[in-house]
């Protein structure tokens, strides 16, 4: 068995697991056990994916037994592996911590088979190379993602529920109309033979299409200026919900961001410099619509626009060392901004509110809770030694590379506002004194004071952190050679359709 | 044929857009319909002029008509139904909560409005020094 079969099980395995689940609607207990084993054996699989495709540069599978351009195509590239390997990484965490948590997925036999659903699409996302399974992917995605946000159907779910619902709807809705378009003009959906064909086309039509996609994967991306639903509807999904989405559902959209605009287009001069402009615009307003928050998880997803931000500088740069930078910030970003959701889930347990104004003195009552706050914090602002610093200093170091001032020196500053931004958090949850009560009774258990299997979750990704600031070096190293294919269009292509099967 | 597809897309797509930006959850989703119809409209013409069936064997292949823009339109046709459906039981819902079918603004977002309208020593609702800072800034 060679690893090219095992590229269609990152979308299997968890497909299956989420029927078995919907069978065993009745039983937590075996829920339980096949959402963990699938995710784990999701992670297992992610990992020898990414070392194939280190080796090899792409792994391919061509589904059906057609070749390339009528099959449709599954590619494993560096890219792709490393976002599998993160991805099911924090899938799985956050399913134990999920698991740990009484509420969501206790009450709610609908839990499991969702979340794994959005695991398949989330794969998917990633390994497809065909633009219209990258729709289908995203919208099993998306679908699943729907009714996570309105689990539970509190007034307040299914108003910012609406908002998310339409909007990615919208979003889907362009993103068929630019399917129709491109095959139109093409005559294909396949991402390689795109990149072929697309050369041949006149050069206005082209730069509407990437615009278009531009746009499509914006909304989902959260990019300026189409980000304004986000920090609506993250917030009142239930805890470990909110933590995956902040996680994992604005990246894939920077992931399509990346491969369409690099494979398909050749990215031009003018789309680097738009992309600079739309990636300091996110940065600056992200950042600013954060401080005028009140509530914990709504300044946290006011920092992922502005990280999102980060991201597309990095892209927007157009060298193998911005690219690669963008890539690794992606991986920086996704571990560390999960973990302080997930402790943001224990604080708002623990105090019973996530309103600053409502809460205090932490410090005393939940000094772990602090320690697992303070090291996701800190490297989100970007202070050494954390990942975070690593994952700026590449960024602003490929943007020296260049000579972009205005943007390094707007990324620099956006820095010290978020640093301003989880100061007002630390200050607001852990010090000072709670002077008004809280709207629901705070929870207190065990000898952790939060229960186990949370703590535990949040306390790997928070080691996860600190562990990519130890393996920085090799990690960067394996970003520059993600960079350096995707700014090569040919070899994905030549893997792509040179293969026969 | 296809200039009458053309404008029938164009149509759907005006209608819709326009239905999108209304108060009503019901007009949204009726927006959204017009805006998927026109969207797979879009897909069926992309394939250019209609044709004879694409079966192996039965006819010249240059006069088959393309099957793969029908198969996405297909594809896309399921997946928007059934997340109108899902749109139209979460309308139900938000009517069963408030009676009313009207998208309503964002109460952090009104409240940060708020907040800046009463200025930092206005009648804000806690009075912790956090909140007038904010109001400062």
């Amino acid at each position: 068995m060679s690893t090219a079969s095992l590229v269609p099980l990152p979308i299997v395995l968890p497909l299956l697991g989420a029927a078995v689940t919907v069978v065993a609607g009745r039983w937590r207990a075996i829920q339980r056990a096949v959402s963990v084993t699938a995710l784990a054996a999701l992670v297992v699989i992610s990992i020898l994916l990414l070392v194939e495709a280190e080796r090899e540069g792409h792994v391919v599978q061509v589904a059906g037994g057609w070749s390339a351009p009528l099959g449709i195509a599954l590619v494993v590239d560096r890219l792709a592996g490393i976002m599998l390997v993160v991805s099911s990484v924090v899938l799985l965490v956050v399913m134990v911590y999920a698991i740990g948590q009484a509420g969501a997925e206790r009450e709610r036999i609908a839990f499991h088979p969702l979340y794994l659903v959005l695991a398949t699409g989330v794969s998917a996302s990633f390994i497809t190379g065909d633009l219209f399974n990258l729709f289908v992917a995203f919208e099993m995605m998306l679908a699943a993602s729907y009714v996570l946000i309105t689990l539970g159907g509190r007034p307040d779910q299914v108003r910012s529920g609406m908002t998310y619902v339409v909007i990615s709807l919208v979003a889907s809705t362009l993103f068929i109309s630019v399917l129709a378009l491109l095959y139109a003009a093409t005559g294909t959906v396949n991402m390689a033979e795109l990149s072929i064909r697309l050369a041949e086309v006149d050069p206005g039509l082209k730069a509407a299409f990437s615009i278009m996609l531009l746009i499509v994967f914006g909304i989902k991306a959260g990019l300026f200026p189409l980000f304004f639903w986000l920090p609506d509807s993250y917030p009142t999904a239930p805890g470990p919900v909110t933590a995956i989405f902040a996680g994992l559902l604005t990246k894939v959209g920077v992931y399509a961001i990346i491969r369409t605009q690099l494979l398909l287009f050749d990215t031009p001069g003018w789309m680097g410099t738009t992309l600079l402009w739309v990636a300091g615009a996110t940065m600056v307003v992200g950042v600013l619509g954060a401080i005028a928050q009140d509530d914990m998880k709504r300044i946290l997803a006011f920092h992922i626009i502005s990280q999102i931000g980060y991201m597309i500088l990095g892209l927007g740069l157009l060298t193998v060392a911005g690219v690669a930078a963008a890539v690794f910030y992606v991986i920086h970003h996704i571990i560390v901004k999960t973990a302080l959701f997930l402790v943001a889930g224990l604080v708002d347990r623990r105090a019973g509110t996530s309103r600053l104004s409502e809460m205090g003195g932490l410090v005393r009552t939940a000094p772990l809770i602090a320690a697992l706050f303070a090291v996701p914090a800190l490297s989100l602002a970007g202070l050494p030694p954390f990942s975070g610093f690593l994952a700026k200093f590449a960024l602003v170091d490929a943007g020296l590379e260049v000579d972009r001032w205005a943007i390094v020196t707007a990324s620099l500053a956006v820095g010290l506002f978020t640093l301003y931004s989880m100061t007002k958090i630390w200050a607001g949850v852990f010090w000072g004194e709670r002077d008004t009560a809280p709207s629901r009774e705070p929870m207190a258990d065990g000898r952790l004071g939060s229960p186990l299997w949370m703590v535990v979750a949040t306390a790997s990704l928070v080691a996860g952190s600190i562990a990519f600031s130890v393996w920085a070096g090799p990690l960067h190293e394996l970003s520059l050679r993600a960079a350096g294919d995707l700014l090569d269009p040919s070899v994905y292509v030549e893997a792509v359709l040179g293969v026969d099967r | 044929m296809s200039i009458v597809l053309a404008l029938v897309t164009a149509l759907l797509f005006a209608c819709g857009s326009w239905l999108l930006m209304q108060r009503r959850l019901t007009r949204i989703i009726i927006g959204i319909g017009l805006l998927g119809h026109g969207a797979n409209l879009l897909l069926i013409t992309s394939g250019g002029p209609g044709g004879r069936p694409p079966l192996i064997g039965s006819d010249p292949v240059d006069t088959m008509s393309d099957p793969l823009p029908q198969a996405l339109a297909l594809t896309a046709i399921v997946i928007t139904f059934g997340v109108t459906a899902f749109l139209l039981a979460l309308g139900y819902r938000s009517w069963e909560i408030t009676r009313d079918d009207a998208v309503e603004n964002d109460i952090e977002d009104t409240m940060v409005a708020r907040r800046e309208a009463d200025g930092p020593e206005g009648p804000v609702d806690d009075g912790e020094p956090t909140t007038s800072e904010i109001g400062e800034m």
